[in-house]
This record gives C-alpha cells, sequence and structure tokens, in this order.
C-alpha cells in the first residue's frame, strides 16, 4: 500500500519539468560510521529512491565543504552547535519539520529546540550526553555532585581523568560552578581557573582517550566521560567485576545533539523531507539506533531497540536531568578558554 | 656545440637535481609555509587570515591586558624551559646508558658486532606509538613491575607504586625510544679507535679513569656529539611520552604546537612555536658544526703527536 503511494506521488512529481530527472535519487551527507545500512535500505525500498551517501568526520569539514560551494547534498547532519552558524551563512533553507507527518513522534524535549527556537530549519537526530562515569565499586559510594569530581575526597585523590579538549572541561566547570558557557567575562573565568588549578593535584591524566582502560585497571577512580563510551566502560568492567557507571550529578551533563537540515542547494527537496519523515518513525529510528548506539529523540522506539540499547542507564538519561547544551564560542571567549588551558598546564 | 667547459657543471647540476627537488620540495617548502603562516593572522574558525601580523610571536612572550597594554607573561617560557631540561635529562642519562653499550660492542670480535648492532635497531621496527603503550603495560598499576610485589603481598590489592604519569615515565619512555640513535654514532666512532693508544696510556701509568677522560673519550667526542644531538632535537619536539606516559599533565613544545593547531584554532601561534622549536635546532646543529669542526683539528694534533 505504501509502496503504492510513494509510486503514485513519484509519479506525480514526474510531471513537474525539472524534478523529471532527479525524483529517484537523494544524497546524503552524513557523518562516517553514522548511517545505519538497513534504513537506508528500508527507505529505497519504500519509497523507490536511490540514496547516495557521503560522509564527513568534523562539522568544521561540512562547514568548510558547504562554503566552498558544494552542491548535490539534499541532507546533512550537522551537531546543534554548527545549526547557527549554517543558518546564519545561509547555507541550508526552511522546510517547517513541524509539517511532516511523523514529526508528532519527536519527544516534547526536543522540539523547538535552543538553536532553532520555531523549527524551521531542524528535525531531531541523535544525542548524547558528556558527564563523568565512576568506579562505584572503589568509590563505596553514588556520585553525586560534580564536586566530588573538581574537589575529589581520599578516595578518588590522585586518581582523577580529565578530558584534554579544553571546551569540554571548561564546560563542565561552568556547570559546577553555575555560569553560562562561553563565558566572555574574565572574573568568571578566573573562578574557573583557579578550581581547575586546584584539582590538579588530584589529577593523574589530561587525556580524551583510555578512559575505559584506565577506570577498569584502577589507575582512575572518577574520570570525564562520554555516555557512549562509557556503556562500554560498564559492560567490559562487569566482564571481571570492576563496577563503571556513569553519573548524573545535580548540577547536570552537558548535551549536544545532531541534526537533520537540507541545504540550500539540495536538487530533491521533496526527497530530503521524505527521508527526514522516514526517519522520524520508531521503528526506523530504532534501526539507526541500533546501528550507532546513540540515543534518539523519538517516541515509540523501545519496541525497536536492542535489549542493550533499551535497557542502558548511559543512553536512557532520567526525566529529571538537566542537560546543558555546549555551544561554539565566539573568538573572545574562546580566548579566554585557552588561556585558562595553557595556565593549567604550563 | 656548447661551450665544453659548462658541461661538466651543468652535468653536476642535473645529477644533483632528484636530491635537490626532494630536498626543496619536502623540506623547504614546508618550512616557508610554517613561516609564512606564523607571520600572518589567526581565522577564528581556524585557518589562517591573509594579513600581515607578528602577533603570533608577540603572543609567546606578552599577552594584552583588557586595555590593550602588552604585559609580560612566563606561560610559554615555562613551557620552553621545561622541554630544554626534560631533552637535556633524557639526553644526559642516554648517554650514561648507551656509553657502555657502544663501548662493549666496539669490544666483541668483530663477526659479533653485526648481531649486536642487528639487536640495537630492531625496536626499530616497530612504530614508537606501540612501544610507548607497552610500557604503560609495564609501569602502570597491575603492569609488569608491580606483579612480583603483589604476590608477595606487599602491595595491597588497591595500591600501588605510583610509576605511572610521573616525570619518571616520561624519561624512562624517551631514554627508551632514542637510545639506539645514541649508540650507533658512538659505536661508529669507538670501533675506528685504535685500542693500542689504550694500552699505550696504561703502559704509562695512567690509571682507568685517566685513560678513559684524555684518551678514549676525545677520540669517541664526534660520536658522542652525534649521538646528543640526534637524541636532543626528537626528545625537545616529543608529545607522544609526556601525553601517554606523563598523562599529559604539563604542556612540552611539540604538545604546545599540536594544541593550537588542533584545538586552539590559532595556526599562525602554532607555526610560531615550531619556528621557535626549529630555530632552537638550527643552534643545535651550528653548536654540533662547531664542536666537529674543534674535535677534528684535536685528533689532528693528537695523531702528531
Amino acid at each position: 500500500m505504501r509502496l503504492l503511494v510513494a509510486s503514485a506521488v513519484a509519479g506525480l512529481l514526474a510531471l513537474s519539468p525539472n524534478a523529471a530527472w532527479s525524483e529517484e535519487k537523494l544524497f546524503l551527507y552524513n557523518w562516517t560510521d553514522y548511517t545505519s545500512p538497513e534504513a537506508i535500505k528500508k527507505f529505497e525500498a519504500e519509497t523507490g529512491i536511490k540514496v547516495t551517501i557521503d560522509t564527513y568526520d568534523s562539522n568544521e569539514t561540512l562547514l568548510a565543504k558547504l562554503k566552498a560551494g558544494a552542491t548535490g547534498y539534499d541532507v546533512i547532519i550537522p551537531s546543534h552547535n554548527f545549526v547557527p552558524i549554517l543558518i546564519d551563512e545561509k547555507l541550508v533553507q526552511k522546510y517547517d519539520a513541524k509539517a511532516l507527518p511523523n514529526f508528532a513522534n519527536v519527544e516534547d524535549r526536543w522540539k523547538n529546540p535552543e538553536w532553532d527556537k520555531n523549527q524551521e530549519y531542524t528535525a531531531p537526530f541523535h544525542w548524547g550526553t558528556t558527564s563523568v562515569a565512576y568506579r562505584e565499586d572503589l568509590y563505596g559510594k553514588k556520585l553525586e555532585s560534580l564536586g566530588e569530581f573538581f574537589k575529589p575526597g581520599d578516595k578518588a585523590a590522585g586518581r582523577v581523568s580529565v578530558f584534554k579538549t579544553p571546551e569540554e572541561v571548561v564546560n563542565l566547570a561552568h556547570l559546577y560552578l553555575g555560569q553560562k558557557f562561553c563565558n566572555p567575562d574574565p572574573a568568571e573565568m578566573q573562578k574557573v581557573q583557579d578550581l581547575l588549578l586546584a584539582q590538579k593535584p588530584a589529577v593523574n591524566t589530561y587525556s580524551s582517550e583510555g578512559m575505559n582502560d584506565r577506570l577498569i585497571n584502577g589507575d582512575s577512580v572518577i574520570s570525564t566521560q562520554w555516555n557512549g563510551y562509557a556503556l562500554k566502560g560498564r559492560t567490559e568492567g562487569a566482564k571481571s567485576g570492576k563496577i563503571v557507571t556513569y553519573a548524573y550529578p545535580k548540577e547536570g551533563v552537558i548535551g549536544w545533539m545532531d541534526n537533520m537540515m537540507i541545504p540550500a542547494t539540495a536538487g530533491n527537496v521533496e526527497n530530503a523531507k521524505k527521508f527526514i519523515n522516514f526517519m522520524m518513525a520508531p521503528e526506523n529510528m530504532a534501526l539507526q539506533a541500533n546501528f550507532t548506539g546513540y540515543a534518539a529523540g523519538i517516541k515509540g522506539m523501545e519496541a525497536g531497540l536492542n535489549e542493550e540499547m533499551r535497557t542502558a542507564p548511559e543512553i536512557n538519561a532520567p526525566a529529571d536531568v538537566k542537560i546543558v547544551f555546549s555551544w561554539a564560542c565566539d573568538a573572545p571567549s574562546q580566548k579566554l578558554i585557552d588561556k585558562v588551558w595553557t595556565n593549567i598546564l604550563k | 656545440m656548447i661551450a665544453s667547459a659548462q658541461t661538466p657543471a651543468l652535468r653536476r647540476f642535473l645529477g644533483l637535481l632528484p636530491a635537490l627537488a626532494v630536498i626543496g620540495l619536502f623540506m623547504l617548502v614546508p618550512v616557508a609555509i610554517m613561516a609564512l603562516y606564523s607571520f600572518l593572522e589567526a581565522n577564528p574558525f581556524g585557518g589562517i587570515v591573509w594579513r600581515f601580523s607578528p602577533e603570533a610571536y608577540v603572543q609567546f612572550l606578552f599577552e594584552r591586558d583588557l586595555a590593550d597594554n602588552l604585559v609580560f607573561q612566563s606561560g610559554y617560557l615555562i613551557i620552553i624551559l621545561r622541554s630544554l631540561g626534560l631533552a637535556v635529562l633524557a639526553t644526559i642519562l642516554c648517554l650514561i646508558v648507551g656509553f657502555p653499550i657502544a663501548y662493549f660492542i666496539a669490544r666483541q670480535p668483530a663477526r659479533h658486532r653485526n648481531i649486536w648492532i642487528y639487536l640495537i635497531t630492531i625496536p626499530f621496527w616497530t612504530n614508537q606509538l606501540v612501544r610507548t603503550f607497552a610500557w604503560i603495560i609495564i609501569l602502570g598499576r597491575n603492569g609488569t613491575i608491580e606483579l612480583p610485589f603483589r604476590w608477595l603481598g606487599i602491595l595491597g590489592a588497591d595500591d600501588t607504586l605510583g610509576l605511572m604519569y610521573t616525570d619518571f615515565a616520561i624519561v624512562i619512555g624517551l631514554i627508551y625510544a632514542f637510545i639506539p640513535i645514541m649508540v650507533l654514532p658512538i659505536y661508529a666512532s669507538l670501533e675506528k679507535l685504535d685500542f693500542r693508544l689504550v694500552e699505550a696510556s696504561a703502559d704509562l701509568y695512567s690509571s682507568t679513569f685517566e685513560t678513559f677522560r684524555r684518551v678514549i673519550i676525545p677520540l669517541a667526542k664526534p660520536g658522542i656529539v652525534a649521538g646528543s644531538i640526534l637524541v636532543f632535537i626528537p626528545c625537545l619536539g616529543a608529545f607522544i611520552q609526556p601525553d601517554l606516559l606523563g598523562g599529559g599533565k604539563k604542556l612540552m613544545l611539540g604538545s604546545l604546537v599540536q594544541f593550537q593547531f588542533a584545538t586552539a584554532r590559532n595556526w599562525p601561534f602554532g607555526a610560531a612555536v615550531a619556528m621557535i622549536l626549529l630555530a632552537f635546532v638550527v643552534l643545535c646543529l651550528l653548536w654540533y658544526a662547531q664542536a666537529a669542526r674543534r674535535a677534528g683539528a684535536q685528533s689532528g694534533a693528537l695523531a702528531h703527536a
């Protein structure tokens, strides 16, 4: 039935003069290893649209490519902090995601997000969080505040691991101090610096690799961590009876979300909308989530998720957790972040 | 037809052309690009703006306060001094460990020497990153060194010797990575050493230490200097060992350059730091050339004596 409708729509589109050559194609530009082949196969079978995938490895690459005048992409999936940049640079077009039938499946908390207040340019894709993970068996209690990470007690002194990415660490400090991200105020950044300098004697590594290794072998008791990695750490540690727990501190966690957008130069806008609508169906997004291991803000996905994805506390953040989204900082606040970081490591 | 006097020069030039092209393309051009970038303005989203600015070099020693006045700041200078200190320490330790090895090999029967040299170079066949990771397994918690202590009950279940993530671990990693390039040049000069001179020194009632100080060391000096330079330069720019074994707690010159390009999105400053690093390397090489010339003059004098 659906196939019939799809071919009927395709037939109608074929009548419009310049769509004749393009109606069966969709060019998706997505992150590397971030597209479920099963979901694409299903989309192609349902709609008869042939999908071509190209990949990028950073938001900067995507931005640079579009700015350099790359055309022909119909759907791109940038992170939330690059959405305003793409809109300002007029590289994307409005497409009213709210009018798509499957938009009703989007969880309320992801509707009208900060980076696209009227939901004109984006539809939600995967999302994730950054917080700290800890060895619950060594620590002896639940970690409830980021203060336990920044001012560790005896249990964790000398066994704290911190990311090597200044933005994420400074953002965690902002969360703990109750400040806003991308802070241009030198006095507030001074407090961040004091906090991180006071923490330093308790730190064993500044590194964004091997977090799970250090937690499992006991080098670290508390470590900054991404939720997807924490899931791997928990399953890995459980094999030898080590308990690696991803914390949801009361101050909140840092969030990121990827979004489906349509470039201004897209040649197959209607197909792009069909694809975006397709991905917002719970059974399809579940295929995608099982493939990547990330959460997605679509209601009713549970039935399609595998056991691990459905139950993982790292992926399924409690509903009352405060998730604060990071931003691409402007030049002055970025300079302050770099300065603080150099002062900590010099 | 063409004047025959020019032909040899032309031929020589043509013969050298491939080598010149390789050096020009893979060394001079990249260095020139780096030098150029270090004098441009940074683009906040990465990359550069094509506008001349000495800011990258000014930034190394001064920072601008809110009123845009230049204020001296020592942060980057400390990083340079720390890198220099660590490189000097690693070089001296490499020398102390490497010299006896080279001497030992040089005193072996000629047919055995190649086997020893071969053994020394084997680690070079493996990626440096992998070899450094191996030290995490050796020095780390529950690692090779700690295991016996654990079996004997000296270390409790949650105790550690704390070898990892220290300056000690960094220096161990540096020595291990660079000792072959210390041993080989020293061996090369000791191999040529005429051991009859050592015997003559002993016959003339010189103590072992005096012989070592006045005969062996001066004759091995070109090798010692070459080895020291070859170890010192990569140690100065090393960032794998400080990051993996030292826990990245203190920035080194190498990590500073990497940080500027990858994270801070300040390419001109990264390029400027790399140029400063290069300046140190060139200074070392000039000093080496000087020392080699003096050593040459000295051994010449010895031969005449």
